[in-house]
């Protein structure tokens, strides 16, 4: 099964001091902005559009289609900000990218900045994670000594500086007008839209905000052109990805394969679920995207199959849950995560979070009331689609699919703790089923 | 520190996004952010106070009250817990004595439950000073603690060898440490499509 595997943003992350400039030259890095400066701009922008590459931070929008909307008759300057505060529960591909080979990502900064005519780029990365910030603005000071950053870049012409600003601990700052503000030096809320940061975004002025995996993608394209990418993948879905894989499988980590590969696949890949256990249920793309189970497990994994299942790819972060698992204890976790992070601002999110956790709170305790479960329905009503951004559809989407699929491990709740349905200490990593 | 908050505000193109790496500096040197960070702040950026506490109150990092020497993360979401996450922090807070946002009396240690810190492939996850300190099991943790306690050299599973909390404080507001080099390039969970050796 590992010949579906297709490593190529992780092709060099296991070489000795695979983050350094020399290293990843030797992997052929900046050959593709070498090309995209021989380039006009424009076609760069085409290549990257022809190529089909979707955003691979949850929405999946085209990339280069998004890049197409900066006016470039405005007069303001034009931002790239890189969405590097990878936050979403179960989500885990940017942070080993960034840690093993964060010159990929700077590559990819390079040419979108040229694209979109854009001089000052930034990277947001979640602040929980020092080394990967150390190895950020190592490799930053590497590109500068190079002149692959700063003024006239190998000789182009083109200007361009980098900054790696961290982040303070907030998933809502995921949300790209949340970012914005946020690098703005306020209070990380989501923005109304329109106006959409394309038109006025960072400081009032065109901005294109990507996720880290989208960016790093744009340098293989360039090198191997449009139709090598578009080659992989599905009709609708270009390309390759990384699954992120964790939980109760045998080895949980980063699978780099080809839109559209099925949760089937990529289990075996993983060497199946521990051993010893049966899958119970799985995201596709982290917490906020609704729960799948052992019937959709050869849905072709890209963006329209998710759709199509009544649920998301999103960043394709796998959490995987074997039949030892509580699912009451695990929708009030996720609901726990989503009450801590909800910035406030919208009264149906900022209370609604907070109710979801108490019913939930007593049904795990095994003291739900009689018609507590439509009680969370009803309460998930009251918050969906009643606020500015994604993040209130997110707690309410893990809720909604959890009790569709699981209805009746709800309703214990109104007799029986769930740690005594689902003793808590089977489900651990020391529980059996060695990795 | 006031010179270095003003590096830090010539990065951006305007200084008020320069706020978020101030504070991790503030905390570098106050151990959380103190009331003469917070004036000195707000009088850099032309803001009032209520503004520099606005932000600082909004984001989880930003301490009201000063951290431990280390500061230990335990990752309590829904992943993480359920594969023995909150069997590390009981052993964790045990072994400490204290609760989430409490720091030791003797000043070495401060606790709290983490949400998800993307490494969820290395679950249950534990930090120290933003380090990742991966599959984590209750007794690995206490034996951690000895180590720190007793002085001893620590090496993250991905990361730089532990320092402290207000030095990593340091590399958030954008002062690189040189010790990019140390550590892995990759833990074994990242590397599972990696050929060995790399593929050209």
């Amino acid at each position: 099964m590992t010949e579906l595997l297709t490593p190529i943003l992780s092709a060099n992350w296991g070489v000795d001091k695979s983050w350094t400039l020399k290293s990843y030259l030797s992997f052929d890095g900046f050959e593709g902005a070498k090309k995209a400066l021989k380039l006009k701009p424009e076609e760069v922008l085409e290549i990257v559009k022809e190529s089909g590459l979707r955003g691979r931070g949850g929405a999946g929008f085209p990339t280069g289609t998004k890049w197409s909307f900066v006016p470039q008759d405005n007069p303001n300057p034009k931002y790239l900000v890189v969405n590097a505060d990878e936050s979403e529960p179960g989500t885990c591909k940017d942070m080993p990218l960034l840690l093993a080979s964060p010159h990929t990502l700077l590559e990819g900064i390079v040419i979108a900045s040229y694209a979109i005519h854009c001089h000052t780029a930034f990277v947001y990365v979640r602040g929980e994670v020092a080394h990967v910030a150390r190895r950020l603005q190592a490799a930053v000071a590497e590109l500068y000594a190079a002149g692959w950053l700063g003024k006239d870049i190998q000789g182009s012409g083109f200007d361009l500086d980098v900054v790696v600003h961290s982040g303070a601990g907030a998933y809502i700052c995921g949300e790209e007008t949340a970012l914005l503000d946020s690098l703005e030096g306020k209070r990380g809320q989501p923005r109304l839209r329109p106006p959409f940061p394309a038109v006025a975004g960072l400081y009032a002025s065109p901005t294109v905000i990507n996720n880290v995996e989208s960016i790093s993608s744009v340098p293989c394209i360039l090198r191997n052109g449009a139709e090598w990418f578009s080659a992989m993948g599905t009709e609708k879905s270009k390309g390759f990805t990384i699954y992120s894989l964790s939980g109760h499988v045998a080895k949980p980590g980063q699978y780099e394969a080809p839109l559209g590969t099925t949760f089937a696949q990529l289990l075996e890949c993983a060497g199946g679920m521990r051993a010893g256990h049966e899958l119970k249920f799985f995201t596709p793309g982290g917490s906020s995207t609704p729960i799948l189970t052992p019937a959709d497990v050869d849905i072709p994994m890209d963006y329209e199959g998710m759709v199509g299942a009544g649920t998301m790819l999103g960043t394709k972060a796998l959490q995987v849950f074997d039949e030892t698992t509580s699912i009451v204890r695990t929708t009030l976790r996720w609901s726990e995560f989503y009450a801590h992070e909800s910035c406030g601002k919208c009264t149906p999110c900022r209370e609604g979070t907070g109710w979801l956790v108490q019913l939930l709170k007593r049904l795990e305790a095994g003291q739900g009331h009689e018609g507590d479960v439509d009680k969370l329905l009803s309460v998930c009503d009251d918050i969906n689609g009643l606020s500015f951004c994604a993040l209130a559809g997110g707690a309410v989407a893990c809720v909604t699919s959890a009790v569709k699929h699981f209805r009746e491990e709800f309703e214990l709740g109104y007799t029986t703790p769930a740690w005594e349905a689902f003793p808590y200490e089977l489900s651990t990593a020391w529980a059996g089923g060695a990795k | 520190m006031k010179e270095e908050l003003e590096q830090i505000m010539a990065r951006y193109p305007q200084p008020r996004s320069a706020i978020m790496p101030m504070l991790h500096l503030v905390q570098s040197y106050e151990g959380y952010v103190s009331d003469a960070g917070v004036e000195l702040v707000a009088e850099l950026l032309g803001l009032t106070i209520a503004q520099v506490r606005g932000v600082s109150t909004f984001y989880t990092q930003y301490r009201q009250h000063p951290a431990g020497k280390h500061h230990i993360g335990v990752c309590a979401t829904a992943l993480c817990a359920v594969l023995g996450g909150d069997a590390v922090y009981a052993a964790v807070s045990e072994k400490l004595g204290i609760k989430a946002d409490e720091t030791t009396a003797d000043g070495l240690f401060s606790l709290e439950r983490i949400e998800c810190n993307a490494a969820c492939d290395f679950a249950p996850v534990m930090m120290i000073n933003w380090e990742f300190m991966d599959n984590m099991t209750p007794e690995k943790a206490v034996a951690i603690l000895d180590d720190l306690a007793a002085g001893k050299p620590v090496q993250p599973e991905r990361g730089a060898t532990l320092t402290s909390w207000k030095e990593n404080e340091r590399v958030l507001a954008g002062f690189y440490d040189g010790r990019a080099d140390e550590g892995v390039s990759a833990g074994v969970s990242s590397l599972r499509s990696t050929p060995k050796g790399g593929k050209k």
